[in-house]
């Protein structure tokens, strides 16, 4: 995997320009408080989102599990900040969340991605709800049903912004590796693939534990963003929302999942004072989305610095001429 | 170079074929032909390992190749081109082709053999950038054939690479199918359109419900009354 080459240049001044205005934001004031929460919000959506999309976009595999990996990484880095509340902790929890919810997407993954379309939708909605009762069954460690609190606020935003930089890094430059491409092609057409020698439980299972882990990232950051995490967060909606997130923008452009999250994450504030239109006017742009371009927001395409100065070059030649 | 003894298939409990045998030597154009259900195709999946046999023996150069992965088939040499062509819709050309060339770890050569599929089949060469779904259905079948040839198969497997192509262009099919057999690649060939296969091969095995009816040269197959009855109309 090489990781220099002109999609990861390009995502990085992305990420250090985005950074700054934001930077710039939260000092002037522009971003308050309040903001902030739409900010990390979004930022932990597209963290999801990516990771999503690997699975359903790259690999082509219908997963609905994602809340369920999201809880566990969220359980995990929530434990154990309360008993480390240092930075050390929170990292150890993060690696923690992303072996734990590793090892549960490798047993669940081996046996289910044998299924297709509907089936693996169905088997990992149930292992999402498993995981779920499980924790709301674990009184003792996750305290059941009303959820962990006092977790220690450590995930500033910076630190979020800097980890949804990494996974969009990390799934951008996995897809334009050679497994990712023998993920793409499974995708495409899984007995072709296999004919061309690629091994299709394996790269489908790798995809899968790949998202896995990103939602676990996700998860931990939000424990440690919000000190407070219930079984209830992490139920069928969460997996849907990210989904909506995942469709909207795109099925296989990380690009889109990011737009995406954005769109959505703003939109979701400006209904704010709509009350209960608000999830009408929503549904409503979701619908329209869909019928207007099926394909999502940007269809499979990706920004890159290539692509955009190709389009300057084009621009300025038609000036010329 | 591939011998295959008393093979059987099920798809649970229905026999796909049953103590199919044949041969193909090396250098040779092998046609495997036969109606619809007949089992063509299962007995190139099996080959190619996509489906465990039931019964009997794949020998490939020596060595048993029947429970072999579709992954290891492939790094021995024997490369597939699969029924309706199964190209990757939403790459280009070139990515396709790059596919082929999946397990290579010898990048000088792949871009070689790059070059040598762009001189077979010109046109692809003009589409290289185009996303395979753009393309007709005998520009989609080249790039199924080129993609193959990308793995330096020395065993081709095609199966029914006339499938809903126009007459004029399964002409240049089998032209080009003889030319790669030229250039020293073994070619199993499975066909519905036994005239044009037949004419081609060195030898060839007739199939009929799961069973091998009828063997002989090319020849002395289009002569039967067989072949003459049941797929000529003679």
């Amino acid at each position: 995997m090489k990781l220099i080459n002109k999609t990861t240049i390009g995502w990085l001044v992305v990420a250090i320009a985005g950074f700054l205005v934001l930077q710039l934001a939260v000092t002037t004031g522009i971003i308050s408080a309040y903001y902030e929460i739409t900010l990390v919000t979004i930022l932990i959506n597209i963290i999801l989102a990516v990771g999503l999309n690997l699975i359903i976009g790259f690999s082509g595999q219908f997963s609905l599990g994602h809340a369920g990996f999201m809880a566990i990484g969220a359980y995990t880095a929530g434990i154990i900040t309360k008993y480390f509340p240092t930075y050390t902790g929170l990292f150890l929890g993060i690696l923690a969340g992303v072996i734990l919810t590793s090892i549960v997407a490798l047993i669940v993954g081996i046996p289910t991605l044998r299924l297709k379309g509907d089936y693996l939708a169905i088997a990992t909605l149930g292992v999402a709800e498993i995981i779920r009762i499980v924790i709301v069954n674990m009184q003792s460690v996750t305290n059941g049903a009303a959820g962990l609190s006092g977790i220690p606020y450590l995930s500033k935003w910076p630190l979020i912004y800097v980890f949804t930089v990494l996974t969009i890094l990390l799934v951008a430059n996995y897809t334009q590796s050679s497994p990712g491409r023998a993920t793409i092609a499974i995708r495409e057409d899984e007995i072709a693939a296999e004919s061309m020698g690629v091994n299709t439980t394996k790269y489908k299972t790798i995809a899968f534990i790949l998202g896995a882990a990103t939602a676990a990232i996700g998860g931990a950051l939000h424990a440690s963003y919000f000190s407070v995490i219930r079984p209830g967060d992490f139920t069928f909606n969460k997996s849907v929302d990210v989904l909506i997130i995942v469709v909207f923008g795109g099925i296989g452009s990380i690009t889109g999942s990011v737009v995406a999250a954005i769109l959505l994450g703003f939109l979701n504030v400006f209904l704010q004072p709509f009350g209960a239109l608000r999830m009408i006017i929503y549904a409503l742009a979701l619908i329209g989305i869909m019928i207007f371009k099926p394909s999502g927001l940007l269809g499979n395409k990706e920004f890159t610095v290539s692509g955009l100065l190709r389009l300057f070059n084009r621009k300025s030649a038609q000036g010329e001429g | 170079m591939l011998t295959v003894n008393n093979l059987a298939v099920h798809y649970g409990v229905i026999e796909a074929i049953r103590e199919v045998s044949f041969e193909v030597k090396e250098g040779e154009i092998v046609s495997l032909i036969g109606a619809n259900g007949a089992g063509k195709s299962t007995i190139l999946k099996a080959v190619s390992g996509l489906i465990r046999p039931s019964q009997g023996e794949i020998v490939y150069e020596g060595t048993p190749i029947t429970t072999a992965t579709p992954k290891q088939i492939v790094e021995k040499g024997i490369s597939q081109v699969p029924e309706g062509r199964h190209i990757f819709s939403g790459m280009t050309v070139l990515e396709n082709l790059e596919m082929g060339a999946f397990l290579r770890k010898d990048k000088n050569e792949v871009e070689k053999d790059l070059q040598l599929v762009f001189d077979r089949f010109p046109i692809l060469k003009e589409r290289k950038n185009q996303d395979a779904a753009t393309l007709s259905g005998g520009e989609q079948q080249m790039v199924a054939m080129g993609r193959a040839l990308m793995s330096r198969p020395r065993l081709l497997l095609l199966d029914e690479p006339s499938m809903g192509l126009a007459p004029i262009l399964i002409k240049e099919i089998f032209h080009i199918i003889e030319e790669i057999n030229r250039t020293g690649t073994t070619v199993l060939l499975i066909e519905q359109n036994a005239k044009m296969a037949l004419k081609i091969a060195n030898r060839g095995y007739v199939l009929e419900t799961g069973n091998v009816v009828q063997t002989g040269t090319g020849e002395e197959l289009l002569e039967s009354d067989i072949i003459q009855k049941a797929y000529l109309g003679g």
